[in-house]
């Protein structure tokens, strides 16, 4: 029987959500999940993973793990990895992920696909599918590495239930110490979700005028009831109105979220390498010609001060 | 300091993508080639490193085709000193065996730090630099959106979902550069003239197809056509509906 490794992440001790479409992508390589979680001790939430077809989890505990060791857990899951004979090894192409997955590839002297948006077993061989040239082509790829190490999108693997044992085991990993050493995580307002992560991305561009006003979105957001959080386009980025922690596109964040809200954003190319993979997009332009319109499954034309007010009247109305 | 660039040749991000007639590549027909935005961080970092430090030397290096010469040439018409290209007619797919040839080249320099780009715009790929540090068994920070560097001793700070997280390390090291660690400079018209005369070493290498097969290069899924629903705030209850009903998002 063959089996997969799939290497799946902590924060503070709490198994991170994305864990659980690392899981549900290796399990449709086939074979027996191997969920692997580099932590200073137990994890919360580690024992769901069995529900999202884990064979067993693996905790493997080292002090250093308490915050993101590079050096440390690269070290830990290639001796794993190397220990088990799996035909494939799969991370989540998070900031962690992608960070970790080619230093663990490089140990182990094979090549990575990241990044992935689909992956199956063809003839017997792994093979995967990644956006390329900003999202404006496919590549399909055989992945021939013993392992085959992949790193997957996020939330383009929706998790799906398929209760399995969910065995436990810890290990106490032995590692050298990291030359690399994270010394603090600054974290963004509280309670903020990453547009990388969030169900539903409500992006706001150069139409919106001035930063101030991007307070139109983050009501918008707030009536989606703490599932949204507020994009913006290169073009205010570069003019300092919002984080580039927010930036979605070629030199942001790649987004797939189940809903996307393009507002008073152009749909520069640039821009829709960042999102075109979305599940289903909106967009509020003022201008029917907008490039924005092409991609978009629903458009609104009209001023962005008037339909943006309207629509969280509406959306607070169904979650009210 | 003694600073290492890699640099790829890539297509410009306006580039409309085309696919080539073998179906598992593209079209280069009338594609426009630049060095890669994110190299630009990277050469621009070391600029102002060396700058700083007021001696030592930025030497730029890439694995591609002769063509690559020009954007060694656009590294070298920013400040650069020197450059070197490890010409190989095609770039493989298994960012792997770029990463070893880099390595072996890089090996025998005495680098205060190695710099890459936090990925390559056309394969998007996010790992020839730290699978370099690896196999030169060096630190390694990836995505620095900031740097500090006090004597032997490094701070970045690298985005996190959520986040920013503040990593140290010790020198010599490698670092890709993301979006925000710096404004990379345009070539001011004395640097191009200047570029023509710098060092330009050529070097074949013959590199292995590596453990990526390409099976193929395809357009992506046509969104299926979109409606534009109505105009103003009273478009706004039938795009709810919408989404609710057809679309089921909400
Ligand atoms: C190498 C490179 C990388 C890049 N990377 C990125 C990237 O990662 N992300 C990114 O976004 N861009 C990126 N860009 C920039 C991109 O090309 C565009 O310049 C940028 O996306 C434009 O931002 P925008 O849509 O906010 O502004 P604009 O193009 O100015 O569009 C503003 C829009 O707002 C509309 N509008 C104005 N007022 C209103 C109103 N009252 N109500 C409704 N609509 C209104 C206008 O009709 C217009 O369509 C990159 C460019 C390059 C060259
Ligand atoms: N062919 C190449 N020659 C030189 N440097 C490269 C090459 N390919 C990638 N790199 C470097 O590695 C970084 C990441 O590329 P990639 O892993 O392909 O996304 C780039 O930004 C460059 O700094």
């Amino acid at each position: 029987m063959t089996s997969v490794l799939a290497v799946v992440e902590q924060r503070d001790g709490a198994l991170r959500k994305i864990s659980h479409e690392v899981v549900t992508a290796a399990h449709r390589l086939g074979g027996t999940v191997e969920a692997l979680v580099c932590a200073a001790g137990p994890v919360k939430g580690a024992d769901q993973l069995g529900k999202f077809g884990a064979d067993t989890v693996v905790t493997l505990t080292n002090a250093a793990f308490a915050k993101y060791a590079p050096e440390g857990m690269a070290h830990a899951i290639t001796e794993r990895a190397k220990s088990g004979g799996y035909t494939a090894v799969v991370f989540a192409a998070s900031a962690t992920g992608k960070d970790l997955a080619p230093r663990v590839a490089a140990k182990l002297g094979v090549a990575l696909a990241g990044d992935v948006t689909e992956v199956g077993v063809e003839g017997g061989a792994v093979v995967a599918t990644r956006p390329v040239y900003a999202g404006k082509a496919l590549l399909k790829v055989k992945v021939m590495g013993k392992p085959a190490m992949l790193s997957v999108r996020p939330n383009v693997f929706t998790p799906v239930e398929r209760p399995k044992a969910g065995t436990a085991e810890t290990i106490a990993a032995n590692v050298p110490a990291g030359r690399v050493v994270v010394r603090e995580i600054k974290a963004a307002e509280a309670g903020a979700l990453d547009v990388a992560e969030a169900q539903v991305v409500i992006s706001g561009g150069r139409g919106l005028k001035e930063p101030g006003n991007f307070k139109v979105l983050e009501e918008l957001a707030r009536a989606f009831g703490g599932q949204a959080a507020v994009g913006a386009s290169r073009a205010v980025v570069d003019a300092g109105w919002r984080a580039h922690a927010d930036q979605v596109g070629q030199t942001g964040k790649t987004v797939s979220p189940t809903l996307y809200i393009a507002v008073g954003i152009s749909g520069a190319i640039q821009h829709l390498a960042g999102m075109r993979t979305s599940k289903v997009i909106v967009a509020i332009n003022k201008d029917k010609d907008a490039p924005i319109f092409k991609v978009a499954d629903y458009g609104v034309v009209g001023d962005l001060f008037e339909v943006v007010p309207k629509l969280t009247e509406e959306i607070k109305k169904l979650h009210g | 300091m003694n600073i290492a660039v890699c640099i790829k040749r890539v297509p410009d991000s306006e580039t409309r993508v085309k696919i080539g007639s073998d179906g598992k590549s593209l079209d280069e027909a009338g594609v426009k080639f630049v060095l890669n935005p994110y190299d630009e961080f990277a050469v621009e970092e070391a600029l102002q490193r060396k700058e700083k430090a007021g001696s030592g030397e930025v030497a730029v290096f890439s694995v591609g085709p002769a063509a690559a010469q020009e954007t060694i040439r656009t590294a070298l018409a920013m400040g650069a000193d020197r450059g070197v290209l490890l010409q190989s007619d095609k770039i493989p797919a298994d960012g792997y065996i770029t990463a070893q040839a880099l390595a072996a080249e890089l090996k025998a320099g005495n680098w205060d730090l190695i710099l890459f780009g936090k990925m390559a715009i056309d394969d998007y790929n996010q790992q020839v630099g730290p699978m370099v540090a690896e196999l030169l068994g060096l630190p390694c920070v990836t995505a620095a959106t900031h740097l500090e560097i006090d004597g032997a001793k490094g701070v970045a700070e690298r985005e996190i979902e959520g986040g920013i997280e503040v990593v140290e390390f010790p020198l010599p090291a490698v670092l890709t550069a993301d979006k925000g660690l710096n404004e990379p400079r345009y070539p001011a018209l004395k640097g191009i003239m200047a570029a023509k005369k710098k060092p330009l070493e050529v070097k074949p290498v013959q590199l292995g197809a590596g453990s990526i097969e390409i099976v193929a290069l395809t357009p992506p899924p046509q969104r299926k056509d979109g409606k534009i629903v109505g105009e103003g705030a009273a478009a706004v209850p039938e795009l709810v509906r919408l989404l609710r009903e057809e679309a089921k998002v909400l």
